[in-house]
């Protein structure tokens, strides 16, 4: 699996874009991009933490938990590769308090711009998704921070695009049971039609 | 009108008793366990767990197989927390039952890998992503850690079959139009199953089948958003 750097970045933002194609991260993109400004907070919340749990989860899964690896190898030859899901979701969710509490305490500013995201980031699936995915994948480190980083950006661009196309749905004349859920589920069926273009561009397949 | 006057009847049953509002404590086995399956159904009421419905409905037997291991580590996590309720800190309550599901996750995805090994396939990451499902936790913390052993397994119930009526639905639409078949039988004539509708199996198929669903329930519950 040596694919190009470029490859991996636009493939993890068009072609195999995280929110309309592999279909993670439903929750927090139906439910928070209703308004503009909390769209771009939460996107860029995502964008932090993708980064950082990638590289945290790599890190345990390539030293401790794979077969001989380099912390635990002597030990246990046969690796840890079961505990992958506890482990991840575990370092995940310490991983965004930890997060928190920094930003709260040395970088106010940030904190209070991405603060009440972050939380809802813990259930989000797509961090995991994404770690689960760089590892089936088996890409290196730097293959694995472009993927975070790419399909951080992908959902920040769907997430920004709905946000304003939904902003001008409230004010459309819709008929009463298509109001709030439903209506965006169709548009984000044609804005998925739209993204099924991408697909076979740079020689990625879906 | 009659049609009116009958959900007039609706509206006014909703008003009284909001989807999410605490659990009074005399409810009977029946009303704990039907609960889940229309009234306050998880996908198509709540709209939890929205991710695996719309990735893993290409087809009937992938969703029945999705449901399968949503419904083991539900009832299992459920038991598991409510045997424990007692001892399990509230402080850190959470962070515990993220182990237990994890851990009921992980047996599902080992078994399902060893003896469904072209279903873990197509189900992919989203055996394990179970653990990050909010229907799971949110029976945990809502349900299981302040009831008793036997109404935690009929709420388990109750809310897993919801979720497979949910996604068996989904996936039956998606594969009789997308495919001209209905768990892998060949029920449409072979005009059909030449020219499906090849749309509804690729993932814009899936956010349509979902909004359409939901509109039609919103219509028959006079539900909006």
């Amino acid at each position: 699996m040596s694919q190009g750097l470029l490859a991996i970045l636009f493939g993890a933002i068009f072609v195999n874009n995280i929110v309309l194609m592999r279909f993670l991260g439903l929750c927090p993109f139906f439910g928070v991009s209703t308004r503009f400004s909390t769209a771009i907070g939460m996107s860029s919340a995502v964008l932090f933490v993708m980064t950082f749990a990638t590289w945290i989860t790599w890190g345990i899964y390539q030293l401790v938990l794979v077969p001989g690896s380099v912390i635990l190898g002597g030990i246990l030859p046969q690796g840890l590769v079961f505990l992958r899901t506890v482990s991840f979701i575990l370092v995940i969710a310490s991983l965004v308090q930890l997060v928190e509490m920094f930003l709260k305490k040395f970088v106010p500013v940030l904190y209070s711009a991405l603060g009440i995201y972050l939380p809802l980031i813990t259930t989000n699936c797509a961090i995991l998704g994404v770690a689960f995915i760089v590892i089936d994948n088996k890409f290196g480190f730097l293959q694995s921070t472009i993927f975070a980083i790419g399909t951080a950006l992908g959902f920040g661009l769907i997430m920004i695009m709905f946000a304003a196309l939904r902003e001008r749905l409230e004010l459309a004349p819709i008929s009463k049971s298509f109001r709030g859920y439903p209506i965006a589920f169709i548009a984000a069926a044609l804005v998925s039609i739209a993204f099924l273009g991408f697909t076979n561009m740079f020689g990625i397949a879906p | 009108m009659n049609v009116d006057s009958g959900n007039l009847d609706l509206t006014q049953k909703e008003t009284k008793e909001p989807l999410l509002s605490p659990k009074p404590k005399e409810e009977s086995g029946w009303q704990i366990f039907s609960k889940g399956i229309i009234l306050e159904n998880p996908v198509l009421i709540l709209m939890l767990g929205l991710c695996p419905v719309l990735a893993t409905s290409t087809t009937a037997s992938d969703a029945a197989g999705m449901s399968a291991a949503v419904l083991f580590v539900l009832l299992m996590s459920n038991i598991v927390v409510s045997l424990f309720r007692k001892i399990i800190p509230n402080e850190v309550r959470i962070p515990v039952f993220i182990v237990i599901i994890a851990t009921f996750v992980t047996i599902a995805d080992y078994t399902m890998q060893a003896y469904q090994p072209g279903l873990y396939k197509v189900l992919g990451i989203f055996v394990p992503l179970i653990v990050v499902n909010c229907i799971v936790l949110g029976r945990a913390e809502g349900f299981a850690y302040h009831n008793g052993v036997w109404p935690s397994i009929l709420d388990a119930l109750g809310k897993a079959i919801g979720f497979a009526l949910a996604i068996v639905i989904m996936g039956s639409i998606r594969e009789i139009l997308g495919k001209g078949t209905w768990f892998t039988l060949k029920i449409a004539p072979e005009a059909f199953q030449k020219n499906a509708v090849l749309f509804f199996g690729l993932p814009p198929g899936a956010f349509l089948v979902i909004g359409l669903l939901k509109a039609g329930i919103n219509k028959i519950f006079k539900q909006e958003g």
